[in-house]
């Protein structure tokens, strides 16, 4: 940014060889162009995914089914796990941070553009090594091919001796190279939002979707480590004959579950923590009021990312820790619950008495917040040791999980898309087939996964390739994927109101939800440089203060 | 500043916001803290659970002097840019050596402690725990401080066909906050395997 003010260039054509374009596209370093290649790449792995849960739903559908076999079942359900974690969820978040981040804060690009493209090819490339282990897995013993120990990878599941082949190790190094990718992409997005925003945009003045990721960020520099560094271990075990794992050589399989937790459980907040951002900048907008506690707001979400990096050991009841262990995580994963619960009540706050429209973002919104609250009370049921002892490694837990992840994150994405698609396209994404989209993927996500609770209290275990008939998991499991499939038709409908909307859809302009960040003040899309003159904020709110000259929040500052 | 269109233009006297290297290298040595420390808690937790020797207190001999050589570094890395922000380009020039002698000297070290493990006592990476934990936190940190030495030789290339001067002193405080973080690192590694562990 040598200069405010920059001179805009006229008469640039549009109409370019496809090569051309593509050529663009793949060497991009702009901020927008990566945070859509993020979004796109999340969106074909969304896709490969669902088939994956599709067919797992499908082989659970009646007792005794044998539509795959059992090992296709276990490469399913690992390969499930991973690509919605690591390949659909961090990108998709990543991608949105990168999107907005810049535009929200008065930048013109993110701090680093040459790395931001780097961790984007690393993180998708990651992928892509993740789903070629179907054809190289095999490796040269002829054994194996895409993983097949669950997501977790737990020891000695991992090892040479029950991983044989290269499933592991594709595993492995796809975690390790987007792990990489994600580090960047953090320091990136902290980099970016401490030293690129625009005059007057203090610190206490950004949008909460920028405060949000750049606490996610700093998660992230704290959560993904641990992993890659396990990852290493794994590696110097499979390769150099290392006993990191060992058991037989004195290693502990009870510290791999350690260090993917530590990893694992801030996993989670780094992919919700994204999400209240979004609901924080949705829900003022279309409740017509500013965001009730903005300062709590953000203490909540720091505080919330300093308690979850010490709750990890909850996923880890059932291995025998001692009574202060089980003590100590289960106060810390309660204690969680406070500020998330303060979130809750300042969302709720900020609808209180406002116009509220009921738009598509809006739905989506407050879906979120309902199933995201039912999510976080089973999450305190087994936050207590003794509950989770009954409970852990059952189909309750799926429904848990799944309800933070499906219910909660999303559907806030959701929220997202018909928010944002506006900016990113220039044309408003359907409302007809929103509408559709919400009321099916809502029926399909509750037939689903409310369902999914009473098998696990009935004893149905995760993972678990078939099951007798008689032990009354018949017909729920029926229910279960009758439940799937509708959310996948919401899905094929989601797609199909993305692509047609590109193309038919009425054109947005730059602010058609009349909101006041500024991403809202640039033309949609917005040009590469985003903005031709660098704005100056003077309040949270710096669009509202441009509409209303005679009652700017700035006053009340 | 000129034409804005916010309603408030005398809204900012003065801004002034962090260097963008200052704040990417803090964030690359907050997560390499966070790797280190799962290597070090795996070396501690398997402290002694070996099943076969040889142990740390049979085979290890504190490394002093290649210690002294890699902290002394960090004064002369640190001297380096304090000369180059100052523009005596000359004498930046024979500290940033200076620092690539010294790297390499600990690097020696290293090397020569490995080679005395694996030939002398026949301590591998697939001997017991003890081997797979020192060779993996040990190699870590070695590796860091050959990438440390890739920059810095890189960083003297480009002085010596004089191409560094005051305008990159900005970066050369970003490389000598690296080689710090790489000397602090030491320090706990140092504690750890050669005071603790043995």
């Amino acid at each position: 940014m040598s200069s405010n003010v920059i001179t805009v260039p006229v008469g640039q054509t549009d109409a370019r060889p496809w090569v051309d374009e593509l050529h663009q596209w793949l060497t991009t370093v702009d901020h927008k162009r990566l945070g859509i290649l993020y979004i796109l790449s999340s969106l074909l792995f969304l896709a490969v995914g669902g088939v994956e849960a599709l067919i797992i739903r499908i082989q659970l559908m009646h007792s005794h089914n044998n539509f795959v076999s059992p090992e296709v079942f276990n490469r399913m359900f690992t390969m499930h796990g991973t690509t919605m974690i690591f390949f659909v969820a961090m990108p998709v978040l990543f991608g949105f941070a990168n999107y907005l981040v810049p535009l929200m804060i008065g930048a013109r690009d993110m701090a680093f553009p040459r790395l931001n493209a780097f961790s984007f090819w690393l993180s998708f490339l990651g992928g892509l090594l993740l789903y070629f282990s179907f054809l190289g897995g095999s490796g040269l013993y002829g054994a194996g091919s895409a993983p097949d120990v669950g997501w977790w990878s737990y020891a000695p599941l991992g090892a040479r001796a029950f991983s044989p082949g290269h499933s592991s190790d594709y595993w492995t190094l796809a975690l390790l190279v987007s792990g990489f990718g994600s580090i960047g992409t953090a320091i990136n997005i902290i980099a970016t939002i401490l030293c690129l925003r625009c005059p007057g945009m203090k610190i206490s003045r950004m949008p909460l979707l920028v405060w949000m990721n750049l606490v996610m960020a700093g998660m992230v520099l704290l959560a993904i480590t641990p992993l890659s560094a396990a990852q290493i271990m794994l590696l110097i075990d499979r390769y150099l004959g290392g006993h990191f794992f060992d058991t037989q050589a004195g290693g502990s399989a009870v510290l791999w579950m350690h260090f993917f937790w530590i990893f694992g459980h801030p996993e989670v907040y780094v992919l919700i923590i994204p999400c209240f951002a979004f609901m924080s900048e949705i829900i003022p907008v279309f409740s017509r009021k500013p965001i009730f506690g903005y300062p709590v707001m953000v203490a909540a979400t720091v505080c919330i990312a300093f308690v979850s990096m010490s709750v990890w050991a909850h996923h880890m009841f059932t291995i025998g820790m001692n009574s202060y262990a089980n003590s100590f995580f289960t106060l810390t994963t309660m204690a969680v619950g406070v500020p998330t619960g303060i979130k809750i009540f300042n969302w709720i706050g900020t609808m209180w008495g406002g116009r509220i429209q009921f738009k598509i973002p809006m739905l989506f919104s407050i879906g979120f917040l309902f199933q995201f609250l039912i999510a976080g009370l089973t999450g305190i049921m087994m936050a207590c040791s003794p509950f989770d002892w009954q409970l852990s490694l059952s189909y309750f837990v799926v429904a848990h999980f799944h309800y933070v992840i499906v219910g909660g994150i999303l559907f806030a994405l959701f929220a997202a898309f018909y928010y944002w698609y506006p900016k990113m396209t220039g044309r408003m994404l359907s409302e007809r087939l929103g509408k559709w989209h919400f009321w099916l993927f809502l029926i399909g996500f509750h037939l689903t996964f409310d369902v999914m609770h009473i098998p696990g209290i009935l004893g149905m275990p995760r993972r678990i390739y078939t099951y007798e008939p008689g032990r009354g998991w018949d017909t729920l499991n029926l229910i279960i994927t009758i439940g799937a499939f509708i959310q996948a038709i919401a899905i094929l409908v989601f797609v199909a109101n993305l692509i047609v909307s590109y193309f038919k859809g009425v054109r947005a302009g730059s602010d058609p939800w009349d909101a006041w960040t500024l991403e809202w003040s640039t033309s949609s899309p917005p040009p590469a440089y985003n903005f031709a003159t660098v704005p100056t904020v003077a309040s949270r709110r710096p669009l509202w203060d441009e509409k209303h000259l005679e009652d700017p929040d700035s006053q009340y500052e | 500043m000129s034409a804005t269109t916010a309603p408030f233009p005398n809204a900012t006297e003065s801004w002034s916001l962090p260097s963008r290297g200052k704040v990417a290298m803090a964030g690359l040595i907050i997560a390499e803290s966070a790797i280190f420390t799962i290597f070090v808690v795996a070396y501690l937790f398997y402290l002694g659970k070996s099943v076969t020797g040889p142990t740390p207190a049979e085979v290890l001999e504190t490394p002093i002097f290649y210690t002294i050589c890699l902290l002394s570094s960090s004064l002369t890395v640190h001297l380096a840019a304090k000369c180059l922000a100052r523009g005596i380009t000359f004498a930046f020039l024979g500290l940033c050596l200076l620092t690539i002698a010294l790297g390499g000297l600990f690097l020696y070290g290293t090397a020569q402690e490995w080679h005395r493990l694996i030939y002398e006592h026949g301590l591998t990476v697939s001997t017991n725990l003890f081997g797979t934990t020192y060779y993996s936190l040990v190699g870590l940190h070695a590796f860091h401080v050959t990438a440390g030495l890739v920059m810095l030789v890189i960083v003297a290339a480009f002085g010596l066909i004089g191409r560094v001067g005051v305008k990159q002193s900005g970066d050369i405080e970003v490389l000598s906050m690296y080689w710090h973080f790489v000397d602090a690192v030491w320090v706990v590694v140092f504690t750890v395997v050669y005071v603790l562990g043995r």
